[in-house]
Order: structure tokens, then sequence, then C-alpha cells
């Protein structure tokens, strides 16, 4: 044991990535504490989760934010809360990185102002805003116009930063949701550049626009990406993309100068395939994800946040972001993996497979650009469409055993986890009092601002999203003028109009034969809808400003293949919306899934605005991120079903809707199929 | 939590209160006309017959949209929606989707592009399966329109995107609205001469795109033919942006005006009149082939009984089931 030699010295070894935790919950202040601590323990920058309400742009007393205030990251409704966030830490020598989209431009306003207040230089601001529109309406969710003016408001963000903060990331274009969504590598390839071409090409566009400036626009353009479970797969596809992006800035963009083309992307791994059951597999799964993008120097990774073992059951602790902190502070400072040039290069076996994806890449692309570019792609479904059946066939995989993944469908037996045992039944919760105390904050704001000043600023605003004018300044105006968050989000909301964006479930092909089960399945299906007098109709909502579509579309797509007429009109409706759609469309069944975590709160409202319309005995059922407690009392209270990610058996879950609907009209439940 | 039924309502209040534009009534009514049990149809049956006649006959109009796939027909439709609504009109959609063949199953998704932000008592939106009906309206179409006819003031339906021929809604509505893509780059599509027989109205949507639409716009224009009776109606074509807002004014001018052409010829009356017998004679050929009707007596012997009992084409549809299905 003495024997082994001492490591290499520090001087040949590289410099590691940015080590981030994604992170922030309740307020300004719980959140400014978290981060402290993140930092303290050897983290090198900031990476902000914000709540819901801020990332559509509501204020926290907005009837829709009603259960999100503060419930999966920070709520920021005015500059006093920016400031309060970053209260003690050095904005001109932080970097952070904020996962902001729709309201990018003001989120970046506000911080701007905030560093003004600390009086910083803020030439020299360094961090990332997320600003990539086009994920948000394939995958992420949290869009609010458009894609015309969104689009027109993510190249401000782009234009305004390469001119006054250079070294900021304007805009990190992410393929990392979209994995998340269900897409294949070489889709996640093809996906995230065209969507990169999309806005470039916009900026291209733009008067005044020269070709350095253009050059040094590509040059910040910045990539998330994801990196699952094959992690050597994952490992060429960054190979791939780093090559694709460079003959794209090469080719369509002219740039030449080396330190513009260079490929920077950051890394969070994939969440999608840790489990619920036998959650403490999750934390060699995401070892081996990180293992994939750091691997290969040449195409390492800038920047990797990592997710917790119980990512699956609710919000991490900071224990468990701790435990995922030192996963990476192990694979950088413990492992040798520092210390070598590229050790893939020259291998034939890499070489292939990196030019198999990219042909595979640029045959989508293609496809996309046939369809007339991606925000058409977009509009159209076509992209959304092929997430779907991308993610449809990975559950009917699933389903099928020919994937296999530990603890779902093989190797399910299992003691039970002591790390479950807590009080706290091993999650985060966030204090109730978080969205009463938000709303007394904003309500402190609004009352101590000089209205005249606001309603100038909001003027001010309103003209430049009308007129083309870059929005920046007049929203940092705006927050030095204390407009809140709902108030920027309204004015533009009035100029731009609201969208809802294509569901994709649509495309997925019904097949002839869908095996014994699913046979069986729509048998009953038939058989209870003839007993009933007419097609048995499920509604699927989902209430609140939840994002989550996956388990909804797979769920509406399997009912549609089950035989069921099956309404579903996306994400982000209200309560009362679901209502009237319940009472419009006659259904016999409501399902809702919510994951993020105001399912108690959304199913009060949903059950009274059904009563409003006369439709308080109508079954709901319920899916999503749900505690076993919460499952208990809402179980308790007359929700008929609860369904929880270890609910992976759809075929089950179909013919359990059956029963449900059976038992409701007093029909025999004994008889069974799948 | 067993939920035994309710006591069946009465069909004549019920048809009272779907007058009354009574939302809850409307939906149970259109859940009535759905069901297919013998009794349930007796009862929608009454529930037709005690709909106020002359709402049915002469007030307010069935607009039927017809196209492609994917050419903007529920864009146009949220459109249409919000002019009506400007202007005070109450607005009932239906919405019909195509059904998978091999499960029965459907995504209803017209609904989507219709709905806002705020909910809108005044406007009320059902979907349909096609439930493997071919001419992209399902049987259930005509009486459920008719429901939606007593309650609100514009009646809107939307069809599976379908081919270019098999346009039953030609069969149902008042005005027939087609819409229709414009040519795409350099693509040559050449829109057949037969599209042109079927609707009252031709919208080229996506006017936005560029210059296809005024392109197509103006070789539809060159292909109509000026009605031949005097006072008769000609093909309207326009061009419209669904998606922007821009001819839809102007979609719903011209639809009021055909409804205004349709009601001083006394066509208007005419079409809601004849529209009972085409909707029985297709579900009957649907169901028994024109062998059955041959059984019957021939369309002449159905036409006959059917003007005996003018509102009572849904009670002689489950008369005739009866009968035909007895051997
Ligand atoms: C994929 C994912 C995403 C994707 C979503 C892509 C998409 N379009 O759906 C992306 C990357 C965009 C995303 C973003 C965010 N996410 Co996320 N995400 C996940 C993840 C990893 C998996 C969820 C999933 O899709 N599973 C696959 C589907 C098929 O499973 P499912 O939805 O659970 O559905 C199954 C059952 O629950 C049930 N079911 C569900 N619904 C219904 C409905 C009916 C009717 C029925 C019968 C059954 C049913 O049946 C399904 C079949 O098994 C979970 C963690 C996890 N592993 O579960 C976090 C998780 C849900 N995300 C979380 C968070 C916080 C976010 C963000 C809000 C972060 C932020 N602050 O910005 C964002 C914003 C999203 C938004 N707009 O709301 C948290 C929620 C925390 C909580 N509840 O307390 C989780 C739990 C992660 C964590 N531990 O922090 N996320
Ligand atoms: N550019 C443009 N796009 C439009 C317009 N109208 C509709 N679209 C887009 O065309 C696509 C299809 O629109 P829908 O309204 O769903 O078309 P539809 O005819 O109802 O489609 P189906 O019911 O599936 O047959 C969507 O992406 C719309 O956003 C328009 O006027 N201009
Ligand atoms: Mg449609």
């Amino acid at each position: 044991m003495s024997e082994t030699k001492p490591a290499a010295p520090a001087a040949t070894r590289d410099k590691p990535w940015l080590i981030r935790t994604y992170s922030g919950h309740s307020s300004a202040a719980a959140s400014n504490a978290l981060y402290r601590g993140n930092l303290a323990k050897g983290q090198t920058g900031l990476s902000v989760a914000f709540d819901l309400p801020t990332q559509t742009g509501y204020d926290a007393d907005h009837p829709l934010a009603r259960g999100e205030v503060g419930k999966v990251g920070v709520p920021i409704s005015s500059i006093d809360d920016m400031a309060t966030l970053f209260d003690q830490i050095p904005l001109e020598q932080m970097n952070t990185s904020m996962t902001i989209n729709a309201t990018a431009p003001w989120l970046l306003a506000l911080y701007i102002a905030a560093a003004e207040r600390q009086g910083a230089d803020t030439a020299k601001l360094q961090g990332t805003v997320q600003n990539d529109i086009i994920k948000e309406y394939l995958s992420r969710g949290t869009y609010i116009f458009p894609p015309a003016p969104s689009i027109r408001l993510t190249g401000d963000v782009i234009t305004y930063s390469v001119d006054e903060i250079p070294k900021w990331n304007p805009m990190n274009v992410c393929s990392y949701h979209l994995q998340e969504a269900g897409a294949t590598p070489t889709q996640e390839i093809a996906y995230a550049l065209s969507t990169a071409i999309t806005i470039l090409d916009e900026l291209k566009g733009r008067p005044g626009m020269d070709e350095a400036e253009m050059a040094r626009s590509v040059g910040r353009i910045s990539f998330f990406v994801n990196a699952g479970i094959r992690f050597i797969e994952e490992c060429c596809k960054m190979r791939a993309m780093a090559a694709m992006w460079d003959r794209i800035a090469r080719e369509r963009y002219g740039v030449t100068d080396e330190k513009l083309l260079r490929f920077r992307y950051g890394v969070q791994v994939n969440s999608l395939g840790l489990t619920e059951a036998q959650a403490e597999n999750n934390v060699q799964r995401i070892v081996l994800e990180m293992l994939g993008v750091v691997l290969s120097k040449n195409a390492r990774a800038r920047a990797v946040q990592l997710p917790a073992w119980n990512e699956a059951l609710g919000l991490p602790r900071p224990w468990d972001q701790q435990w995922s902190l030192r996963v990476q502070q192990v694979m950088a400072f413990e492992t040798d993996l520092l210390e070598y040039g590229d050790i893939l290069d020259g291998s034939p076996v890499i070489e292939a497979k990196v030019n198999d994806l990219i042909a595979g890449a640029e045959a989508e692309m293609a496809a996309v650009a046939n369809e007339g570019g991606m925000t058409r792609a977009v509009e159209s479904g076509y992209v959304k469409r092929r997430l779907v059946e991308s993610h449809t066939n990975r559950m009917r995989a699933i389903e099928s055993g020919d994937l296999t993944i530990v603890g779902i469908n093989k190797y399910t037996e299992t003691h039970p986890s002591p790390l479950m045992t807590g009080s706290d039944g091993g999650i985060l919760k966030v204090d109730a009092s978080a969205e009463g105390e938000q709303i007394a904050r904003l309500e402190k704001t609004r009352s101590q601002r000089d209205p005249a000043a606001v309603a100038e600023a909001l003027d001010r605003l309103r003209a430049a999203a009308a007129s083309g004018e870059n929005i920046l300044p007049a929203s940092i105006a705006c927050a030095h003028a204390r407009v809140t968050t709902g108030e920027w989000g309204g004015t533009l909301r009035e100029v731009f109009g609201e969208y809802r964006a294509p569901t994709g479930i649509d495309g997925v092909i019904v097949g002839r034969a869908g095996g014994a089960r699913l046979e069986g399945v729509r048998r009953r299906v038939k058989e209870t809808g003839d007993a009933l007098g007419r097609p048995l109709r499920l509604l699927i909502g989902k209430p609140g400003l939840d994002g989550h579509s996956n388990g909804a579309e797979q769920i509406a797509v399997k009912a549609r293949d089950a035989g069921f007429e099956v309404v579903y009109d996306g994400i982000r409706l209200s309560p009362k919306q679901i209502a009237t759609a319940a009472l419009e469309e006659g259904v016999h069944l409501i399902g809702l899934s919510v994951l993020s975590g105001s399912h108690l709160e959304l199913m009060e409202e949903v059950r009274r605005e059904l009563a409003a319309v006369g439709l308080a005995g109508l079954p709901v059922i319920l899916g999503g991120i749900i505690p076993e407690d919460d499952a208990f009392h809402l179980r308790e209270g007359g929700v008929a079903r609860v369904y929880t990610p270890k609910d992976a058996d759809l075929n089950a879950i179909m013919d359990d809707l059956v029963d449900v609907i059976r038992a409701h009209h007093g029909l025999d439940p004994s008889e069974q199929a799948a | 939590m067993t939920h035994l039924a309710q006591p069946a309502e009465a069909p004549a209040s019920l048809a009272a209160a779907v007058a009354a534009g009574d939302r809850g009534a409307v939906a149970r009514a259109l859940n009535l006309i759905d069901d297919h049990r013998a009794a349930a149809h007796d009862r929608a049956a009454e529930l037709l017959a005690a709909l106020p006649e002359d709402r049915l006959l002469g007030a307010g109009h069935l607009v039927g949209l017809t196209g492609p796939p994917g050419v903007g027909k529920s864009t146009l439709t949220a459109a249409l929606i919000r002019h009506w609504r400007g202007e005070g009109l109450t607005v009932g959609v239906l919405a019909v989707d195509p059904s998978s063949p091999f499960s029965g199953g459907a995504v209803l998704g017209d609904r989507l592009r219709m709905i806002t932000p705020a909910t809108d008592p005044g406007v009320f939106v059902r979907s349909l399966a096609d439930r493997g009906t071919f001419g992209g309206v399902s049987a259930e179409a005509w009486p459920m329109s008719q429901i939606l006819l007593a309650a609100f003031d514009r009646v809107l339906i939307e069809t599976v995107g379908v081919g270019q021929r098999e346009v039953d809604i030609a069969d149902l509505a008042d005005t027939i609205v087609f819409v229709a893509q414009p040519y795409s780059g350099d693509a040559i599509q050449v829109i057949k001469a037969g599209i042109l027989e079927v609707p009252d109205i031709l919208v080229v949507n996506k006017a936005d795109l560029g210059a296809g639409a005024r392109r197509t716009l103006s070789d539809l224009a060159a292909a109509i033919r000026p009605a031949e009776e005097p006072g008769g109606w000609t093909l309207q074509a326009l061009a419209a942006s669904a998606a922007i807002g821009t001819g839809v004014a102007e979609t719903a001018g011209t639809i009021e005006r055909h409804r205004a052409w349709l009601a001083d010829s006394g066509h208007l009356v005419e079409r809601r009149q004849t529209a009972p017998l085409r909707w029985l004679l297709a579900r009957l050929v649907e169901r028994f082939g024109r062998h059955g009707i041959g059984r019957l007596g021939g369309d002449g012997a159905v036409a006959e009984r059917l003007a005996e009992a003018p509102t009572g084409a849904f009670a002689l549809l489950g008369e005739y089931n009866r009968l035909l299905s007895q051997h």
C-alpha cells in the first residue's frame, strides 16, 4: 500500500470545471444563506433556481401563483428581493448562472441593477442567463409570449450583453431539457443546434449587425446539455456536437477567431432516469452520467451541476445537495482525470460512433429546415411530436423490459432504505409561510416606491416593446423604479399576447396490435363505454404553473391507445379552465398531473371549481411527485387514486382508470383485464 | 363512493334550460345525444323535439369550417370566436377530430387553440371524435349542432382535416367555409376544381407567410364562376391570417352576408328543413347500406315519413334501427 506513487504534481493538472449546485427556495433571504453556505463548502459558482411565478412573469399575489410561491425556487418580485439574494456576495467577482427564460431580460435587468446598487463595475459581470425560449415550448414550459416576440427578446438580451457586459453568457442553448422530455442523442444535438441557428440568423438580420459583432455574438453562445446513463454514447455526443458547432460557426457565420469558435457547454446530468424505487441507486447513476461529460478533455464540460439521490422523491435538502457536490469534488480532486490529455483521441470505436451521431443529427437538422426552420417546426408541432414519440418509445421499452431500469423493471426486491426514515421523509419541505411572507414583502415594495416613477418606467417599457428598441435599457430603468415582476410581465403580455404550445400527443402512431395486455384493456374500455352509453372520455389536466408535461403526455397517449377519447389542452391551466373543460367535454373522469409540489392547494381548488359547475361528484385522480403523506390525505379526501413515478406500468394504470369509472357508476368492478 | 344514476331529467325541462343558454344543461343535453342506449335515445329524441322550433328553423347560424389538416381551422375558429364575442354574440363550437381505427380512442386537440386565459361563459366548445365515420364529421354532429343552435347565437362546426371530397358538413351547415393552404414555395399545388363546388366561402389562410396566399387567392378567384341563377350566391374567396388576425373581420362579414342571403332567399329555412332528412339517410346508408333503405321503401318513403314528423329524424332513426335490426 505504501508503494503507490504520489499523485502527479499539481502544475500538470487541468483546472476543473465550474462546480455548481442548482438551488434556491422559499425567499431571497433563505436562498442567500444557502448560497453563502455552498460557497463556503467549496462551490465555485452560483446557479439560481427561480420559483414558477417569477419564471412566468407573475407577482406572488397573482391567482395563478397560489401554492407556487417559493416552492421550486426563489421568488424574486422586485429589485429589493434581488438585492437580498446577493447580500454580501460581491457580484463583480461572482459567476452566477440563472435558469431564466421568458423573463430573462427582466431578471438580467434586476441583476444588473442590483450590481449597480452594490457599486459594481457592471462591465465585469460574469455569468449566464439561460434565455433559450425554444426549448420552453418543447419541454420546459415557462414560455409566455408567442415565438416571434419571444425570439426578439432573446436577441435583445444577446446584443445588449455583447455590447455592455461582454463576459456574460447571454444565451445557453439547451438540449438538456429535450433529453428530459425523451429526446434521443441525435435529436438533442439537432434541435439544440437548430435553435442556435434560428437565434443567430435573427441577429444577423438586425440593422447595424456587422461581421465582427456577429462573430462576437457567436462566441458568446454557450450550451447546456444533458448526460444520460449511456455514458459512452454521451461522451461521443459531446464530441459530435463540438465538431458540428465548429463547422456551423465557420461556414454559416464566418467566424475565424479560435477563441470565438470554442464550444462551451455546461451540464446537468440526466434526471429522467433517476428512480423513486431504490432511490440510493441514483448516486451511481449520477456518477456515471457525469463521467461521460468530463472524460474526454477535448469535449469536457465547463460547468457541471448534479441532481441529488432523492430527485424523484421531492426537493433535495442541503445535505442531499452536499452529497452531489462531493461527487464532483471526488471526481475532480481525488481521481487522476485531470492529469491527461484527451484519452479518446484516435479511438476508431469512438470516431465511428461520433460520425454516426453527426450523420443522424444532420439528417434531423435537415428535417427541421424542411419544416421551415426551428420556429416553424415548433409552431407546427413537428418537433414536439418527435419528442413525445421518442418518450413513448422509451416508456414502451421500460414496460416491455427491453430497457432495463434497476429497481423498476428488474431487481425490484429491496431492503427498506435507512435514508428515508427521517421525520422529513427524506426530502425538503418548503415552509408553507413562504407565500404569505413574500406577498408581504411585495406589498411593502409597492407601498414604498414612487408611483409616478413606476408609471413612467412602465410606459417606457411598453414603448420599447412596441417599437422594437432593445428591451434591456427600459427594463433596467423599471428595475431601479422598483417595478414588480408581475408588472413587467403584464405589460409585455399586453403588447405581445400569450401563447399555448402544441402538445405533440397527436403524432404518436397507435399500433394495430398492442400486445395481449393492451388488447385486454381496450376490450374493457369498450365494454365499459357501451355499458355507459358512450365512449369513455378522459380529461387530463395540468393545473397551476407546473410545466412538467411528460407524465400527462404519456398517460394521454396511452389512454388513446387504450380506446379513451382524451382531452388534454396542455400545461398551465387554471383550475377554473379545467372545470370548464370537464363540463363542456362531458368527461367520465379527470386525471390531474402535478409535479411542482403544489398538489394539495391545486386539488382543493379544482374540486371547488368542479362543484361550482355542478360536477362535484365527478371522479378525480392525480399523478406526479406526491409524497406518501399527502397521497394518504388526498385519498381520504375523496381522490380516487394517486400515482407516483414508481407506477411505471401504464397498462395497469389504464386498467385502474376503468375500475374507477366502473365503481363510480356502480358497475361490477371485478372483471379484470391486464 | 358508488354513485348511482340520478333520476333521469325530464327532456322538456332540459330543452327549456338549453334554450335559456344554461351551460350545464347544454353539457347534459350533448351527453344525452351521445348516449346510444335505447332508453337514452328515446329521451334524446324527446329533447330534440322539445327544442324551440323557431330557433332551429330560423335563428342563429350554423357555420361549417372544413379544409385540409393543419391549415388553421381551429386557429380561425378561435379568431372568429373573438370577433363574435366582440359583437356580443354567444358561440357554440363542435370540433371533430379523428378516432384511431385500431383502438377507437382519440385525442381531441382542437380546443387547445380556442381556450383563453380567462374562461368565457359566452363560449362553449364540445369536441367530438369522428368514431370511424368518413366525411369529416361524426353521426352525432347534426343532433348536437341542434342543441348548440338552440343555446347560442353562432354555432361553428370544425370538421376533421379532410381531403377535398368527403365533406359531409355540407349536409348540415348553413354556410360552408373551406380553409385553404397557400401555395408554398415553388411547389405548384393545383387546387382541384371539385372543392370549389362545396363551399360558400373560401379562405386562404396563413396570408402572413408571404406572397403564396395572394397568388393562391388570385388563381382561385380566376377559377370561380358566378352564380347561374339571378340573385344567386357566388363563391367568395378571401385571404386571412388567423394567427395574426388579418382578414378575420372580412371573413366574419362574408359569413354574415351569406347568412343574410340565405335568409332573404328562403334558403336558410329550406336548408334547415332538409338537413334532418339528409342526416337520416346518411345514417341509414352507413348502418344498413342502400339495401336497408330499399327495405324501407326507398329515399322517397323515408322522406314522406319524416315530413309527417318534421322534428323527428332522431326518433325515426331509432325506430328504423329497431326495424332493420330485426331479421
Ligand atoms: C423530467 C423532469 C423535468 C423536465 C420536464 C420535461 C417535461 N416536458 O415534462 C424539465 C427538465 C423541463 C424539468 C424542469 C423543472 N423541474 Co423537473 N423533473 C423532471 C424529473 C426528472 C422527471 C419527471 C418526469 O417527466 N418523469 C417521467 C414521467 C413519465 O413520470 P411522471 O410525470 O412522474 O408520471 C408518472 C406517474 O407519476 C404517473 N402520473 C403522472 N401524472 C399523471 C396523471 C394521471 C392522470 C395519471 C393516471 C398518472 C400520472 O404516471 C406516470 C407514469 O409512470 C423529476 C424528478 C423525477 N425523477 O421524477 C423532476 C422534478 C419533478 N422537477 C422538479 C423541478 C423543481 C423542476 C423545475 C421547477 C426547476 C426550476 N426551479 O426551474 C423546472 C421547471 C419546470 C416547470 N416549468 O414547471 C422537482 C419538483 C419538486 C417538487 N415537487 O417538490 C423534481 C421532483 C426534481 C427534484 N427533486 O427537485 N423537470
Ligand atoms: N403562420 C400562420 N400559421 C398559422 C395560421 N393559422 C394557423 N397557423 C398554424 O398552423 C398550425 C395548425 O393550426 P390549426 O388551427 O391547429 O389547424 P387545423 O386546421 O385546425 O388542424 P387540424 O384540426 O389538425 O386539421 C398551427 O401551428 C398554427 O399556429 C396563420 O394564419 N398563419
Ligand atoms: Mg383543428
